[in-house]
């Protein structure tokens, strides 16, 4: 199994490389926008010519990565260049706050699906079943803009039980733009859990528990969910994915100063490094989660750790 | 005489579906007999799994037993809660199922799903259940228990598995262990080995056994008594080597046949024509009535009853004494 | 095969469109309540300068700027006077249009590549789903973000930026289902008399890959309707003076503690559209290809 980890771990980091290489690529399609963004307009062509030097962009295109590709490693991700810092360190000062929504809004997402899922396999075809899942197709097709904006409207400004803007609130603040963020999750985790859990449960060994002796509950505890939890795990995991790109909606609208709000910053302002760092950092995220969950999978899986 | 086991009276089980009543089981009676194997015999539908299924309490719905009685050594399984009826299980009757490979919960480890049963039943340590276990697991016969124990359901074959089922099956010495073509998924071989484990069982440990099974070979190998069901009903009963020997009704005959038929490389196989009646609709009348070559009138209309032919020997037609 | 019986069996196989029509009306109302509504609101933004009480850039009352609903303007005005629901019908086109061209596009190339890898394997497999791989690592909206950024502004750009987004997964799910066709018999059936591999994978892969594609393109509509509007709401998307839903949502923002429904109206009207999707969608894969589910 060892072997097999080194070879995830190797794939990931060619990945890692692809999609720097990619981001790379998109971005300096148009080298020169940049520069003029920045320097403005009607800034004199010479010191356009300097400042593009300066900052390396007329070097050949593989000098370039390579330059990017060996700051990486280093930790170095360039300067930013409309708010003039190091872009490692502005990722570093933002990555906590996106870290805390996103961590709220998963266990808003986890807790609340799961349990409902449950509920609604259990109690199949009963009101609470229907309704469930009415919430949760709901969930799944309300955009995360509406949700944070109905939230902000109602709970924030017209009932006055949270605040607005998140930026300074402490926790509290994180609750609306994590419900907001989880709503949609919680929607799918929900349905697949019970789709997965009423198949499951017309699987053979659950007669065979049942014929042990077992009473319904404990059936449903310790030999359905054992088996249904599996694919939930690597929808989880797949979510991470969509749980960053619904952030940057959440943290515009609550002002929350994570990774999604410096991207879009990045873009507002032209701002390639930054950009490219924000990206990168995400996405490096989005594959070490997908790691932990395959590792997870198959440590819960015994069938897939002979295989891994 | 002995009290029996177990003691079916007039055992009725239907499924309400959107379509109609289906009369999955229909008035069976029988009796199992302490320290016997009896067979119940049938093709795919008429009701055998239905039955063991009622007398197990795991009837799903949309059925449910409507009408008998089924009595356990004076215990009436019928009137019983679901609680109550969840602690005899496991502990007084136990059932094999017919598919070893996913009757097995694949992500646990089978020592680990067999010691599930004895602590649901016996207030002792964790230890003390492995030990059980471990005990068990040499008495069906699965060889290096400790590592066996450790094992997944994915990890053994076929006949590993089906052992681990007897193992947990039996762990709680029950008074009745019912098996669903138990060796209908196995190699020949192997099924062999379980059909002796079986015997094994009846005469060391005291448990009687209900077989089910479409396999007449199986059945006259290892039981002492055979019920044929047809169409939700019981039509002919009797000791094995009578049965066998001297078939009575119609469909028997026909089974017996297209088994010797293929066995003994006739120039034709012997077929019985037609196909297995909806249980849907059940109407009066004898229900093999027509596929049967000497169906008459009062078939048609008339139900027939059990009659008893010779001591033991039970069959359920208008023509026995004729044909 | 066991000879079908009844009526229902021979149903539950038939898959031609008007019997899924007709399964679909019978067994499950949401789904086709929801097909009809679709079509009423493909109708209505296509008519919308015909239905419209107002035209498009009509100024309708400068002074009347940011009016709540009335009978005269069922759904108020916006921050320059125009009527909103006449803004919404009009910003239905684009909403629409960029829920179904992208899907389309992303469709036809993952369905061909996820093909092409899934029956010709090796080398083409690997390279295929590497790049699918590097794709999907990306978080959607971070990619959309980018493409459009080098792209610039355009619709057509918005469309191919949607499209390159979702084209991978769309890969994946159709190769796991080549790989499944690609072992059954009546394909080695053909290989063994000497049809082509072009010809098989159009022929016999295609056709049997159909339903599914039909479900995931009605199930990807919402998203991609999604994307954008979250795409216009953050000022990347439809720019001015087009309307898009998820624009008016962004320029209602500003009002949002005064004149709420700026906002409200274009995110029910895209949250109405993605339900229906969504309902038509479900009801298309319990009737085409429960398999899916797993997905």
């Amino acid at each position: 199994m060892a072997r097999n980890i080194c070879k995830r771990i190797l794939q990931t980091v060619l990945i890692l490389f692809a999609v720097a290489l990619l981001i790379f690529i998109m971005l300096r399609i148009i080298p020169g926008n940049a520069i003029v963004t920045m320097m403005g307009e009607h800034a004199n062509p010479e010191a356009i010519e300097r400042m593009t030097a300066e900052l390396g962009l007329d070097k050949p295109f593989y000098v370039q990565f390579w330059k990017y590709i060996s700051g990486v490693f280093s930790g170095d991700l360039g300067t930013s260049y409309s708010l003039n810092r190091p872009v490692s360190e502005l990722i570093a000062t933002a990555f906590p706050n996106t870290l805390r929504l996103a961590v709220c809004a998963a266990l808003v997402a986890w807790l609340l699906g799961i349990v409902c899922g449950i509920i609604a396999a259990v109690k199949k075809n009963s009101i609470l079943d229907h309704s469930f899942m009415g919430l949760s197709l709901l969930g799944v097709s309300v955009p995360v803009f509406m949700v944070a904006m109905v939230l902000q409207y109602l709970l924030a400004y017209k009932w006055k039980l949270f605040p607005i803007s998140s930026g300074s609130a402490g926790w509290i603040g994180y609750v609306l733009p994590a419900i907001a963020l989880g709503w949609n999750s919680a929607g799918s985790i929900a349905r697949l859990t019970r789709s997965t859990l009423l198949e499951v449960m017309q699987e053979d060994y659950i007669d065979t528990a049942r014929a042990k002796g077992l009473r319904q509950v404990a059936v449903i505890v310790f030999h359905g969910l054992r088996n249904a939890v599996l694919p939930v795990i690597t929808m989880m995991a797949v979510q991470l994915s969509s749980l960053l790109s619904g952030a940057v909606i959440c943290e515009t609208i609550f002002s929350v100063n994570g990774i999604g709000r410096l991207a879009v910053q990045a873009i507002e302002g032209r701002d390639i490094p930054l950009l490219q760092g924000t990206i990168l950092f995400s996405t490096a995220l989005v594959i070490l989660g997908n790691l932990v969950a395959d590792c997870l999978y198959s440590v819960l899986d015994p069938r897939i750790r002979k295989e891994v | 005489m002995e009290k029996a086991t177990l003691q079916v009276k007039n055992l009725s089980t239907s499924f309400f579906t959107e379509r109609g009543e289906i009369k999955a089981v229909n008035d069976v009676s029988f009796t199992v007999p302490r320290r016997s194997i009896v067979g119940i015999v049938g093709e795919s539908g008429c009701g055998k799994s239905m039955t063991a299924r009622s007398i197990m309490g795991l009837v799903k719905y949309p059925g449910r037993i409507v009408a008998g009685s089924i009595d356990l050594e004076g215990k009436e399984l019928t009137a019983l809660s679901p609680r109550d009826m969840s602690v005899v299980r496991g502990e007084e009757i136990s059932m094999i199922f017919q598919e070893p490979m996913t009757s097995l919960n694949p992500v646990m480890k089978v020592g680990h799903q067999v010691r599930e049963a004895v602590l649901l039943h016996r207030k002792v340590s964790r230890k003390e259940a492995k030990n059980k276990v471990l005990r068990i697991f040499e008495e069906v016969g699965i060889s290096e228990p400790e590592k066996r124990y450790n094992s997944y359901p994915h990890e053994l074959s076929g006949g590993l598995r089906q052992r681990v089922m007897i193992a947990m099956a039996m762990v709680c010495r029950p008074k009745l262990l019912i098996a669903d073509e138990p060796t209908t998924a196995l190699d020949v071989t192997v099924e062999a080995q379980i059909l002796e484990l079986m015997k094994k069982l009846r005469d060391e440990v005291d448990t009687s056994i209900i077989l089910i099974s479409h396999n007449l070979g199986v059945i006259a190998e290892v039981c002492d008594y055979v019920h044929v069901m047809y169409a939700g009903r019981i039509v002919e009963s009797g000791e094995t080597f009578e049965l066998f020997d001297n078939p009575r009704h119609p469909y028997t005959k026909g089974l017996m046949s297209a088994v010797n038929s293929l066995a003994l490389r006739q120039p034709s196989l012997e077929t019985i024509p037609g196909t297995v009646p909806n249980l849907l609709d059940v109407k009066e009348g004898c229900s093999f009535a027509p596929r049967c070559r000497h169906c008459n009138q009062r078939c048609i209309t008339e139900t027939p009853a059990l009659s008893e032919l010779s001591a033991g020997h039970n069959v359920r037609c208008h023509l026995v004494r004729e044909v | 095969m066991e000879p079908i019986k009844t009526r229902e069996e021979k149903e539950l196989r038939d898959n031609s469109f008007r019997a899924v029509c007709r399964r679909l009306f019978r067994e499950n109302k949401p789904a086709a309540f929801s097909a009809i509504l679709i079509c009423l609101m493909i109708l209505a933004a296509i008519l919308a300068p015909v239905i419209t009480p107002y035209s498009y850039e009509e100024i309708i009352d400068p002074l009347n700027r940011l009016a709540a609903p009335s009978l005269q303007h069922p759904l108020g005005t916006d921050e320059i006077g125009r009527d909103v629901l006449t803004r919404l019908l009009y910003g239905a086109r684009i909403s629409l249009l960029v829920g179904i061209v992208p899907t389309l596009i992303s469709m036809a190339a993952g369905a061909a590549l996820g093909i092409l890898a899934g029956y010709m394997g090796g080398k083409v497999d690997t390279v295929i789903m590497r790049l699918a791989d590097v794709m999907l690592a990306f978080p959607s909206m971070l990619l959309a973000m980018v493409i459009m950024y080098t792209l610039g502004d355009g619709i057509i750009n918005i469309f191919l930026a949607l499209a390159l987004v979702n084209w991978a997964s769309v890969a994946r799910i159709v190769r796991a289902e080549t790989l499944k066709l690609r072992e059954t018999e009546y394909v080695e059936a053909a290989r063994s008399i000497g049809v082509g591999s072009l010809k098989i994978m159009c022929r016999h892969i295609l056709p049997n890959c159909l339903p599914s594609l039909i479900v995931l393109f009605t199930l990807n509509i919402p998203s991609a309707i999604l994307s954008e509007s979250s795409l216009s709401f953050l000022g990347l998307g439809i720019q001015k003076p087009m309307a898009s839903w998820g624009l008016m949502v962004n320029t209602g923002r500003q009002y949002l503690y005064t004149n709420p429904w700026l906002s409200l109206a274009p995110s029910l009207a895209i949250m109405v559209v993605v339900l229906a999707f969504n309902f038509l969608g479900d009801g298309l894969r319990d009737i085409l290809d429960p398999h899916l589910k797993k997905q």
